[in-house]
């Protein structure tokens, strides 16, 4: 019984939502697959050249000393050494035009059809989708959903400082700058997790801003997109009634908006949808009934030195308020 | 040449004894206290630049120490968020600013004047003050970060992070401040450096016989003229900003955050080779003394030197390949900064080449040249990597350029470094330091350095950012951050040995004759230590190794005076004597004037009215300073 417990335990941790892949020799996009290859290339070939010059430099050390003629040798060694000055450039030339081709390969965002936009803010990713046919516009938080196998372009904006957004596995990384708006191609060629997080200092949570592309089948990606669009599920049950009296009721709304409701604060994430989403606090812990309550009673434990302030509240309160949240699937 | 009044004691007229008696008494600092603060002598302020060099590295060992104790498990709680960030920012300001810049300085303070024969740096009193100067910046940046208001920002201080909507209190005041010390300090030396070897080389070493160390300071020091301009543009931008309320770096108001990152890297590119130029210098100058051979290529060396001084300003946008700038402009520095790895090979293969043609002698400073060449090749090829766009999208600010730096700046200037010590200690302290500690200290540091760098280059590829205070349990970055902290401690290992052999051979040392080594060049002509005027009579140069040439006793040049300090000035290209010129005698008036700057600069980081006010004690101490005694060094 103990020991399933903690299979149990060990299965929940392991097969977090949050732990989607986050590496560059793990691509799954396009543009990381054509950059893998470049990666691998220029290592190996770097390889050969560094194991080369160690031979050299073995050799010229444990050389017997021979008694040539030094004019001879002078003469040889210029050769050598202008030869191999020559095999530089030359092996320069040839890993600067393999860049430029693999730069080209990855071809370039404003092409695609599809066009999110993510605002990064100290320490979280405000994400937008535009209006289009049926579906309005809506917001998002920390979680950006792509079709599978389509290209999409990712506009990133900052609302402070710079920020860089950086899925390992999809693409290479591009700052969002204040005062600029810089482009950027994600394509996923299979679904999955695909897990990035922030690799520009900001400031104190630096570490702690993480941010996952759910790549997804084209239906699955226009359902979500659908579900999204629409206001938050009405209230069912007590205690999420109860819990969003109580988040009206409190400053909470003064910063968060759910569509459908009066709350309409802007100055953090858009909670519309927060129970979909698989983690909260930008990749911090995994979407619970339990996880909320922590993060709510008391976030700057969790994440020092967020913007989001604890907000004092009752044990009922915070359960309620906790069960809520969870409900805004 | 010769003016007709001039009438002094000339060393023609004395024998060797009365001579070394007459240039002690007028070359001497003043006993004591007094005497150690007001002496010019640039043996004296080297030396002690180059042991304040080595108390930061210590510190900023430490730092590295504390970040690898957190790093060393994930979610770890040993230190905040705000001090680590505030831990990894002192780390890199003071490694860079108060450590790497100021050591490789420090070693040309000392040496460049040996080297070219002369008896003091130019601008002796400049160099008093640059001492004072940069000891004033180190004080003000470890005070701030021990009252806990260390910058944390990062050594590059990004705005708008650093600017004042998001930079708050006088953290990065004092950073931008810092940068305004140490970059006063570096362009006094940069002047000396190259005045000193455009007008004070001993006769007859025209450019083509100039020692590479020398011929690397040269260059280096004309990159500090040309790169710090820009940086102190940057941090000054940067304190109107926060402190009077420009908007230099302020999109909302017409500036550009993207402007701070072109003014800083104009200058932090350039800042690389200020670091690794002089290492180059050393380790063209250990190799041809433990081969027992001239290096291979002289010409080609100093071109490459000279290659590597120019490219150095086209690269600086590949720090700034994901900021969004162009795509062509982007090309053109991937282009660029390739092509830096063509002079940085011909250098690679010209110590191959003379270490190939000769029988080389393993003693610790060529053990920390192996070491060198094989960690800053792979230096130099993940360079080559975080060079092309594409590969650079994946790595940047991730831990395989943390791993890349450290290839490169350790490898490439801290090995040479630590070899120079070695090489150069028995002219510096007149004792040997110990051999065989010294092949621990290397064995030590060669294997940590490795174990604790390589792994980073993993870690980066895996998705691993940098400056990142901790990470999650689920990335799995554990097991190496945990085996990269255990390996850190057999580096400081090394590093502490160094400092343990360091300190006992200066007290207790095997006494070094004048040239232990064997080698050719000019410092190793005179005593060890060598006497405050350095040369009895100054040394007349025929060839490139002056001392393999003239093996038994170096000609010399006769006709100065010696009841005061008199040095010779040379032409620039042939080093052929122009005058006597009188160098300035021992004063206390630097230390004022650095005391008046210090106060003027830590003044303004709280108000805008200190540069008014502090002008006063500022023009007061130059007064001073220049003030016309009617002594015999103010005739000429």
């Amino acid at each position: 019984m103990r020991a399933a417990r903690v299979i149990a335990l060990w299965v929940a941790t392991t097969a977090c939502g949050c732990s989607g892949n986050q590496s560059a020799l793990a691509p799954s996009g396009a543009p990381a697959l054509h950059i893998e290859h470049l990666i691998i290339g220029i290592v190996a070939l770097c390889a050969v050249i560094w194991l080369a010059v160690m031979v050299v430099l073995a050799g010229a050390l444990w050389r017997k000393p021979q008694e040539d003629d030094a004019e001879i040798r002078q003469r040889r060694l210029t050769v050598v050494v202008t030869a191999a000055v020559a095999a530089t450039a030359i092996l320069i030339a040839g890993m600067t035009v393999a860049s430029f081709y693999t730069t080209r390969s990855i071809g370039l965002p404003e092409r695609a059809s599809i066009t999110i936009t993510v605002r990064a803010q100290q320490w979280w990713w405000q994400v937008f989708y535009a209006s289009s046919g049926q579906t309005s516009g809506f917001q998002t938080a920390n979680e950006i959903h792509t079709p599978v196998g389509q290209d999409v372009h990712v506009r990133l904006e900052s609302a402070d400082v710079i920020h860089s957004f950086w899925i390992p596995s999809l693409a290479g990384k591009q700052d969002l700058v204040p005062g600029r708006s810089n482009s950027l191609l994600l394509r996923a060629e299979k679904p999955g997790v695909y897990r990035g997080q922030c690799a520009e200092f900001c400031g104190l949570q630096h570490s702690h801003m993480a941010v996952m592309v759910i790549a997804e089948a084209p239906a699955d990606y226009a359902r979500w997109i659908a579900s999204q669009s629409a206001d938050a599920i009405p209230t069912t049950g007590a205690d999420v009634a109860a819990g969003r009296a109580a988040f009206l009721a409190k400053p909470c709304a003064a910063c968060h908006t759910i569509r459908g409701t009066a709350a309409n604060g802007t100055t953090g994430p858009d909670l519309t949808h927060v129970g979909s989403r698989q983690t909260i606090a930008a990749g911090l812990v995994e979407t619970t009934r339990g996880s909320m309550a922590a993060w709510i009673a008391d976030p700057q434990t969790l994440k020092p030195g967020n913007n989001m302030p604890m907000v004092p509240l009752t044990s009922i309160e915070l359960q309620d308020i906790s069960a809520y949240m969870e409900s805004l699937k | 040449m010769i003016r007709s009044k001039d009438d002094g004691l000339r060393d023609t007229a004395l024998s060797d004894k009365e001579l070394n008696r007459a240039l002690a008494s007028t070359w001497s600092a003043q006993p004591g206290l007094w005497g150690a603060l007001s002496t010019v002598d640039h043996k004296v302020i080297g030396r002690r630049y180059i042991a304040t060099a080595f108390v930061f590295l210590a510190l900023g060992g430490v730092l590295s120490l504390l970040m690898r104790l957190q790093l060393s498990q994930p979610e770890a709680r040993f230190i905040g968020p705000d001090r680590y960030n505030q831990i990894f920012t002192m780390h890199g300001s003071n490694m860079m600013f108060l450590f790497a810049v100021p050591v490789m300085q420090a070693m040309a303070v000392y040496l460049v004047p040996l080297m070219v024969g002369t008896r003091n740096i130019a601008f002796p009193r400049l160099n008093a003050f640059s001492y004072w100067i940069y000891v004033a910046g180190g004080l003000l940046l470890w005070t701030a970060f021990i009252v806990d208001t260390g910058p944390d920002v990062g050594w590059f201080a990004y705005v708008p992070l650093s600017g004042p909507q998001y930079g708050v209190g006088k953290r990065a005041d004092i950073w931008a401040q810092m940068i305004t010390f140490t970059e006063v300090s570096a362009l006094a030396i940069a002047v000396e450096i190259v005045v000193t070897v455009f007008k004070q080389r001993g006769p007859g070493m025209s450019l083509d016989r100039i020692p590479l160390f020398v011929w690397s300071m040269l260059v280096t020091s004309f990159l500090i003229i040309l790169a710090m301009p820009a940086i102190m543009i940057a941090s000054t931008s940067l304190i109107l900003d926060r402190l009077v309320g420009t908007h230099f770096f302020n999109p909302a108001e017409g500036g550009d955050v993207l402007l701070w990152q072109h003014l800083f890297w104009f200058f932090g590119h350039p800042e690389v080779y200020i670091i690794f130029l002089p290492a180059v210098g050393m380790v063209s100058t250990i190799v041809a003394t433990f081969t027992r051979r001239p290096v291979f290529g002289y010409l080609a060396m100093v071109m490459a030197l000279v290659a590597t001084g120019v490219l150095a300003f086209g690269l600086w946008v590949h720090h700034m390949f994901v900021a969004g700038l162009p795509r062509l402009g982007e090309s053109f520095f991937t282009a660029s900064s390739m092509a830096i790895a063509v002079p940085a090979g011909l250098q690679i293969f010209c110590w191959l080449a003379t270490i190939w043609a000769g029988k080389p002698i393993f003693k610790t400073p060529f053990l920390f040249v192996i070491g060198f060449i094989v960690i800053f090749v792979i230096g130099g090829l993940t360079g080559v990597m975080v060079a092309s766009v594409p590969f650079d999208t994946q790595v940047h600010d991730t831990y395989f350029v943390v791993a890349h730096f450290h290839y490169v700046l350790v490898g490439g200037a801290v090995f040479p470094l630590l070899g120079a010590i070695y090489y150069w200690f028995p002219k510096l302290t007149g004792k040997m330091m110990s051999e065989t500690l010294g092949r621990w200290v290397f064995g030590l540091i060669f294997v940590g350095f490795n174990l604790t760098f390589f792994p980073m280059h993993i870690l980066g590829l895996q998705g691993m950012p940098r400056r990142i205070y901790t990470y999650q349990p689920e990335m799995p970055w554990a097991g190496l951050n945990m085996f990269i902290s255990l390996s850190a401690i057999v580096l400081a290992a090394g590093f502490l040995l160094f400092f343990v052999d360091a300190i006992r051979s200066a007290r207790s040392g095997a006494v070094a004759s004048a040239n232990p080594w064997g080698a050719s060049t000019l410092e190793w002509a005179t005593a060890s230590p060598p006497q405050p005027y350095n040369f009895a009579r100054p040394p007349v140069v025929g060839s490139r190794e002056p001392l393999w040439a003239e093996a038994t006793a170096l000609p010399v040049a006769a006709g100065l005076r010696v009841d005061r300090r008199e040095l010779l000035i040379t032409g620039v290209v042939e080093g052929i004597p122009e005058a006597r010129e009188s160098s300035v005698g021992n004063s206390i008036w630097p230390l004022w004037a650095a005391l008046a700057t210090t106060l003027t600069l830590v003044w303004s980081i709280f108000s805008p009215w200190a540069v008014v006010w502090g002008s006063i004690p500022v023009a007061v101490s130059l007064i001073g300073w220049f003030w016309p005694k009617g002594v015999l060094e103010d005739e000429s």
